[in-house]
């Protein structure tokens, strides 16, 4: 048990090594770096792996292991006691604690598995850039917040790991801040992903409220204690809240704007980051939740249909785009909303494993995209390439493991998951769902069409790139191709964990991880009997030949779309014609200018294009603050200060004339006036005054002599 | 010889005041001013002392009073014009006018 029972060693070597870097990276060698963040992943890959081992040999059907370090948030000071919905005390108290059931075991194992290979990779990939130690920081950083994210056993610890992979997210997109365009992208980034993030607090908020607690144990007890009923409108609302943090996280419509831009990063992030790992945490969100959302029908089938939808919207937009890795973001985004898509039919083990074959393939192709740009010198546009298959050979095989695997051809591991959403949204028994299958099949299609095109385009047809940029052309060192070579052995054999029970198999990885959600299983089953009894149809008995058939029907659809691709990218020369535009122009423009969502978000929510002369959104809510502001407060504020300013000046027109004038001037100049006359015996000589004595002394005397 | 009577006397004293009442009037320095005050206040002592003759010694003692008065007021007028003279360095009387409005 050592090493499950230091589980929490897991996230905290690759945050030693991010600290390591971020306070003495810039002194140390480069192969100092790679060994000290590489050795903290591989690790924390060994203790992981251990760990699940031990999980798997101690703990039968699904019982989690729990390990609670320390109480982070909340104490017994009753500071933060508080009265749920149903009028019951509660306190609210984060743990910092370890949670390992199924689910997690599987994130654990591909998120530090892939981790590793794509640490190695960038070892070759980032040898000449500049900012090696700082690269290596903020991966080493990420794994620790992914790792924080899939072991956390309660929400609020759940959203620490949520918020720290949205920053590395953040980071690693802007890591070269230099070119605008990357910054930018890193912003967007972040703040769509802000708007998810506060969805899934304000779920989080909800879900304490009402069942007052955010451990995963506790709420999972609670939702299925058979105290709520089904679609208690508290619970629907949590239930869409959380979604929308998975929509943000996980690039679902209506905020899956940021993925393709995120491309600005480092190959290597995009792989590990925007591929493999950090987008699927609200995938895994939503599957940890599961206890909850069963419990609200209404936000099960918003998750199936968002995810249908930004399947086929997604892969839309990939037909027709020329980046590479532009092409590799739309199809995480299409090939996420199989995963939503799955979770919302009820099939969250067939997610699951969706999420766990996609981890593999999806990295691959980035990291053969990355050799390929490697390659090119820094060319990620597919029209400058082609016939790369035999100048690099290992990427080209590798990559065309994981089109096959991403397509649905059998035997390769997208085809078992994939197959398996599909088979179980045909069968979901909540019905209604026919037309999810239907675009799930289409998005097969186009799947298979535009990443055959992307492999004709890149590895075959004539080159057309210039010439010094085809004589720089080499394959990859080993550091960037090994990776390449064992993800391509589990494009292929991840599937066949789950080899399904209609081939022979026995659906080892999904009866594996199908115990936390069994109950929910039942609880969907016994819904989808009432709706049916409802609705007065008859259990319809689902056979196998009808699996049989579906299965048929969405290899032939990748057949299709790859034999399409085939046609018209065989032989593609200089100047090529896209035979979408050739054939549909306006819809080519359409596809081209993906749906003009950016721009519609311009225009109604960003508001940095103006619809008519009026601005919407922020920046319109800004300018009609600013107006308001001018107008209005300013308005306000000139006004108290005029109406000050006349008061004072007819108060000073009053002191001046009536105060000062007639009050103290007026008795003042009276008074002068009066005493003018008298003034006037006033000289100023002493004699004339003495004089005046005389004359009036001799007045006197004559006076008194001739009286 | 024409004997000296009283009348004598107060001829000499009232030609005395005009020249002290005329100086006090005319002069500018106030020395020569405080000089004819103390021409005056001698004819009125040459009054008392004249007129004593006839009622009695009180007219003396009063003319003593006189010149014990006149010293003072002398002593006092001097003083006055030194620390009027360390202003606005000038004895001259027509120049004295700082209390004029």
């Amino acid at each position: 048990m050592v090493f499950l029972e230091n589980i929490w060693l897991v996230p905290l070597l690759p945050a030693f090594g991010a600290t390591l870097m971020f306070f003495f990276g810039r002194k140390l060698q480069k192969q100092t770096v790679s060994i000290v963040c590489v050795g903290t992943v591989a690790l924390a890959f060994v203790v992981s792996c251990g760990a699940v081992w031990q999980y798997v040999h101690n703990y039968a059907g699904g019982q989690p292991f729990e390990k609670v370090m320390y109480t982070w948030l909340g104490s017994d000071t009753g500071h933060l006691n508080y009265t749920t919905k149903d009028g019951f005390p509660a306190e609210f108290k984060a743990q910092v604690g370890f949670l390992l059931d199924p689910l997690s075991s599987i994130w654990l194992l591909f998120v530090t598995g892939v981790g590793m290979l794509i640490h190695i990779y960038s070892i070759g990939y980032m040898a000449h850039e500049g900012g090696y130690y700082r690269f290596f920081g903020y991966l080493n950083l990420f794994m620790f917040a992914m790792l924080t994210l899939i072991l956390a056993n309660n929400y609020t610890q759940l959203f620490v790991g949520w918020e720290g992979v949205g920053l590395c997210s953040y980071l690693l997109i802007g890591f070269y801040f230099h070119r605008k365009s990357a910054s930018d992208a890193a912003n967007k980034a972040f703040i769509v992903n802000r708007i998810g993030d506060a969805g899934f607090l304000l779920g989080m908020f909800t879900i304490a409220w009402s069942m007052g607690s955010v451990r995963f144990t506790d709420v999972n007890a609670m939702a299925r204690s058979g105290h709520y009923l089904i679609g208690d409108p508290v619970l629907t609302a949590a239930a869409v809240l959380l979604f929308v943090g998975a929509c943000g996280k996980s690039a679902q419509l209506p905020l899956y704007i940021w993925l393709p831009d995120a491309m600005e990063g480092p190959t290597p992030v995009s792989a590990l980051i925007h591929a493999a790992t950090m987008v699927t945490a609200g995938v895994y969100m939503v599957a940890r939740s599961n206890a909850v959302f069963v419990l609200a029908p209404a936000a099960m089938k918003t998750v199936a249909i968002v995810g249908a939808l930004t399947a086929i919207f997604a892969a839309s937009i990939g037909l027709v785009q020329n980046d590479i890795k532009r092409v590799l973001a739309y199809s995480t985004v299409s090939q996420l909303g199989y995963m939503f898509l799955a979770l919302g039919v009820g099939a969250f083990a067939a997610g699951v494993f969706h999420v766990f074959t996609h981890a593999f393939f999806k990295a691959l192709l980035f990291l053969g995209a990355g050799s390929v740009i490697h390659a090119m010198s820094g060319e990620q546009d597919m029209r400058n390439m082609g016939d790369l298959s035999h100048r690099t050979p290992t990427t080209h095989t590798t990559m065309l493991i994981a089109t096959l695997a991403i397509a649905g051809i059998p035997g390769f591991a997208g085809f078992f998951s994939k197959d398996e959403i599909l088979w179980q949204t045909w069968s979901s028994e909540q019905g209604a769902y026919i037309w999810l299958w239907v675009i799930g099949f289409l998005t097969a299609g186009l799947t298979s069409f535009y990443m055959f095109r992307l492999m004709f385009l890149t590895f075959h047809g004539h080159p057309r790139m210039s010439h010094e940029v085809e004589h720089h052309i080499h394959e990859s060192p080993k550091s960037m191709t090994v990776p390449l070579i064992i993800l391509a052995f589990f494009s292929i054999f991840s599937g066949w964990m789950s080899w399904p029970h209609s081939l022979g198999g026995n659906d080892r990885l999904m009866k594996f991880v199908e115990p936390v959600f069994a109950r929910e299983a039942s609880v969907l089953q016994e819904q989808g009997k009432a709706a049916q009894l409802a609705a007065g149809e008859k259990e319809e008995q689902h056979t196998s030949s009808t699996e049989y058939l579906l299965m048929l029907l969405s290899v032939g659809a990748a057949v299709v779309g790859g034999g399409m691709a085939w046609t018209f990218y065989r032989h593609a020369d200089k100047g090529y014609a896209e035979p979408l535009e050739v054939s549909a122009k306006p819809l080519y423009t359409v596809l081209y200018n993906k749906w003009y969502v950016d721009e519609g978000y311009d225009y109604l929510l960003t508001g940095r294009r103006k619809l008519g002369g009026v601005r919407l959104g922020t920046l319109g809510l800004g300018d009609a603050s600013a107006w308001f502001d001018v107008h209005v407060i300013d308005g306000v504020v000139n006004g108290a200060g005029w109406s000050t300013r006349t008061v004072a000046t007819i108060s000073r027109w009053w002191d001046t004339w009536i105060i000062d004038g007639i009050g103290v001037n007026g008795p003042a100049i009276l008074a002068r006036m009066l005493s003018y006359p008298f003034r006037l015996f006033e000289w100023g000589l002493v004699q004339w005054y003495a004089l005046v004595m005389v004359a009036g002394l001799l007045g006197f005397v004559f006076y008194y002599a001739w009286r | 010889m024409v004997p000296i009577t009283t009348l004598h006397y107060l001829v000499v004293a009232a030609a005395l005041f005009v020249l002290g009442i005329i100086g006090v009037l005319t002069r500018r320095n106030v020395v020569i001013v405080l000089m004819s005050v103390e021409l005056i206040l001698n004819a009125v002592n040459l009054n008392l002392v004249a007129f004593s003759r006839i009622w009695g010694l009180h007219g003396q003692v009063f003319a003593i009073f006189v010149i014990t008065d006149a010293a003072a007021e002398a002593a006092v007028g001097l003083g006055i014009l030194i620390a009027f003279f360390r202003n606005k360095e000038t004895v001259n009387v027509d120049e004295v006018d700082l209390l004029k409005w």
